[in-house]
């Protein structure tokens, strides 16, 4: 088991590595083969992984340091939760590198070197069980990150996309890492699960409220949750397509996966008599990232920056599913994330198709054009109503468990309403893009000065004849992925399964430590299949998509007073690092401020 | 031990972030940015310092039993170092870039990005 779980990172980490040496001689074909090959062979491996940690634990203690009293090794703590979610970042490799056999340009085996480093490092943070070990690999996939965003150099746009995404991320890591050093100080401790039995035994107290929230702001920075999010609409604007399907699909999520293994691991045994307050805070700040996103996303006319508002607003979906604190709201957005993941991926790609041919990437200047692109538009279309919750598709199935979460938590019933409302705006605005755009439906969008095009941008337009069968072909196993994702037996209960050994912190000591009270199997909820609330949830969700899409190209605009509103935060997202950093300090201070006035 | 390393820590961290957020010149950012991350090298030490300690290497010339410094937070900080010298030197690479092709390390001139 051991050489397996090593395997599975080190077999793309080398090839990557080797790539990257090998840049000097321009074999773009056989890197494609080198790099999908070490991309499969990772995901045999981690398929292995998961079908043998099934309903159990697999702890790996490198170097074969198993903890003698106290815990002097590093370990990989293994469950449902995180080896899946590493097999899936392997299969959302798959199509990014497939992709940037068309899509890059510029030394691709450098780009396929990269490319395999940040999977690997993505997949050695789903399952580590040590938090400085996390802050590592979370670094390293930051940094592959940087690069791949601004990979396309020699434009302005994605060199200054990539500067602020580095500056604002960079920050973030800090604080995490500060966070870190001040858990240490207090328990002497870097295994999760030692830090939260010696959290457990000493208590809640300032230190651990401001460790709590400096660790939380580094992975929400990553995770794009208000007031965290500014970097996502210069970043996802900018990068290759084949990036930003790894970033709109995994890496994002990736952070609020951080964020609830560390709450459940280090700081749950502290804080276990202050569910509700955490509950409030985190589900309001969801909501809060659901609303701003979707808003932005409808007043966008500029394609990538709206999808990466999308991103933005479906993130607030997800911290919501994992902050109502339950085994079948995690469960839920496990489902959710992965169904979700597979619709964006496939957005990006029609998007990326659509400015690659015509040059150009506005709503406005895009209108009609792209009629000739049928196949495309098809799988557009439904990308888009999956986001919008079509049943049976995954998204539908991962919702319906986060609204039945929520429904059964106490006070909570308002929130899948508000849910609905979120993913209708936000698939009103893809929907209205789209019709625009593949259907030349309606008025053009308004001008937006923001995006006057720059001689420089106006010169590039020598691949207009790009390639579309590849990309939509992909682009529809993605969707159909999402299909087959929903339709998949048992997954409902099998990730519930995961989701409750997630949440259990005891289990979770017990089987990385041994020994423990409480070590006990966790108790898991019973699944009921999607009820009869579920479809008219996802009902209403549809028909305000078709609403607001229908009212977008009908040229309606909103009431003076609204569309100020919406100018003034959106000028908030000034692309000034510094001005992102301020936000993001802030926000560490704020949700210090919170904790020490809420959980007490 | 002293409270003073965790304030120098502290003085660290909040004025590298008013660097980082008030500057306008990308190599002073950055310069910023590794003012910002000295406060965790700092930070690190300090929470593994024990006075009177010795260097955390056992040998025959120390007496059994005696205090050592942390060694784990040294090893921490050694790591630390280099991940964030990896992240400046991906930043200090873009700001050449755009020094050289658009003549510019004013993130307002580069401002292409907004809203």
């Amino acid at each position: 088991m051991t050489a397996l779980v090593a395997l599975s990172l080190l077999v793309p980490i080398v090839a990557g590595t080797a790539l990257a040496l090998a840049n000097v001689a321009e074999r773009r074909r056989a890197a494609a083969v080198v790099a999908v090959g070490a991309a499969l062979a990772s995901l045999v491996l981690l398929a292995v992984v998961l079908a043998r940690t099934g309903r159990g634990r697999t702890v790996v203690w490198w170097g074969d340091w198993p903890p003698r009293g106290r815990v002097v090794g590093i370990d990989f703590a293994i469950d449902g939760l995180g080896a899946g979610l590493a097999l899936y970042v392997m299969v959302l490799a798959l199509p990014a590198l497939l992709m940037a056999g068309y899509a890059i340009r510029a030394s691709a085996q450098l780009f396929y070197g990269v490319c395999l480093v940040f999977v690997a490092a993505m997949v050695g943070y789903c399952l580590t069980g040590d938090l400085f070990d996390l802050f590592v690999f979370f670094e390293l996939m930051s940094v592959a990150a940087y690069v791949l965003v601004g990979y396309e150099v020699r434009q302005r746009a994605p060199l200054e996309g990539a500067l602020t995404f580095a500056i604002t991320n960079g920050v973030g890591s800090i604080l995490l890492l500060f966070g870190i050093a001040l858990l240490y100080g207090k328990t002497g401790a870097l295994n999760l699960a030692q830090i939260g039995r010696a959290l457990h035994e000493v208590g809640p107290s300032g230190l651990v409220y401001v460790a709590f929230a400096l660790v939380a702001t580094g992975l929400l920075v990553k995770a794009a949750v208000v007031p965290f999010h500014f970097w996502t609409a210069d970043a996802y604007g900018v990068a290759p397509t084949p990036v930003l399907i790894l970033l709109a699909g995994v890496f994002s999520e990736l952070g609020l996966y951080g964020f609830a293994r560390v709450f459940w691991t280090v700081f749950e045994p502290a804080l276990a008599a202050h569910h509700d307050a955490v509950r409030a805070i985190f589900v309001v700040l969801g909501v809060a990232t659901g609303l701003l996103g979707a808003a932005l996303a409808l007043a966008q006319h500029h394609l990538r920056r709206m999808l990466a508002f999308v991103v933005v607003s479906q993130i607030g979906l997800f911290l919501v599913g994992i902050a109502l604190l339950s085994a079948d709201g995690l469960a839920g957005t496990a489902i959710f994330v992965v169904g979700d993941g597979f619709a964006k991926a496939a957005l990006f790609i029609c998007v990326g198709v659509v400015q690659h041919r015509y040059d150009a990437i506005e709503e406005r200047t895009l209108h009609g054009r792209a009629r000739a692109l049928r196949p495309l538009a098809v799988v557009y279309l439904i990308a888009a109503l999956t986001v919008a919750d079509l049943p049976p598709f995954g998204t539908f199935l991962g919702k319906a468990l986060v609204e039945d979460a929520a429904l059964s938590a106490p006070g909570w019933a308002w929130v899948p309403a508000v849910m609905a409302l979120i993913s209708a705006l936000a698939a009103g605005a893809l929907l209205r893009a789209g019709l625009r755009v593949f259907g030349g439906v309606g008025e053009p969008a308004p001008r937006d000065e923001r995006f006057a095009p720059r001689e420089e941008d106006a010169a590039r337009s020598d691949e207009a004849d790009v390639a579309v069968g590849v990309p939509a072909a992909i682009a529809a196993v993605l969707v159909l992925a999402a299909l087959v994702w929903g339709l998949v037996p048992g997954l409902a209960q099998a990730v519930t399964d995961a989701a409750a050994r997630f949440i259990d912190p005891a289990g979770y000591a017990a089987a990385v430590l041994g020994g423990g009270v409480g070590a006990s199997t966790p108790a898991v909820p019973a699944v009921r299949g999607p009820g009869v609330t579920a479809y008219l949830y996802a009902a209403a969700t549809l028909a305000g998509a078709a609403a607001v899409a229908a009212l977008g190209v009908a040229g309606r605009r909103l009431p003076a007073a609204a569309a100020r509103a919406v100018d003034a935060v959106r000028a908030l997202h000034s692309g000034h690092a510094g001005d992102y950093v301020a936000w993001t300090a802030g926000g560490a201070a704020a949700l210090a401020g919170l904790f020490a006035l809420t959980l007490r | 031990m002293t409270v003073l390393p965790y304030l120098v820590a502290g003085w660290l961290l909040v004025v590298g972030l008013w660097g980082v957020i008030t500057s306008r010149q990308l190599v002073h950012q950055v310069v910023c940015l590794t003012v910002v991350q000295s406060s965790t090298y700092v930070l690190l030490l300090a929470v593994g310092y024990r006075t009177g300690g010795y260097a955390p290497i056992v040998s025959s010339s120390v007496p059994p039993s005696s205090p050592f410094v942390d060694p784990i937070v040294q090893a921490l900080a050694l790591t630390d170092v280099v991940v964030e010298a990896t992240v400046v030197a991906v930043l200090l690479a873009l700001t050449v870039q755009a020094h050289k092709r658009f003549g510019t390390a004013d993130p307002d001139r580069l401002g292409e990005l907004s809203g």
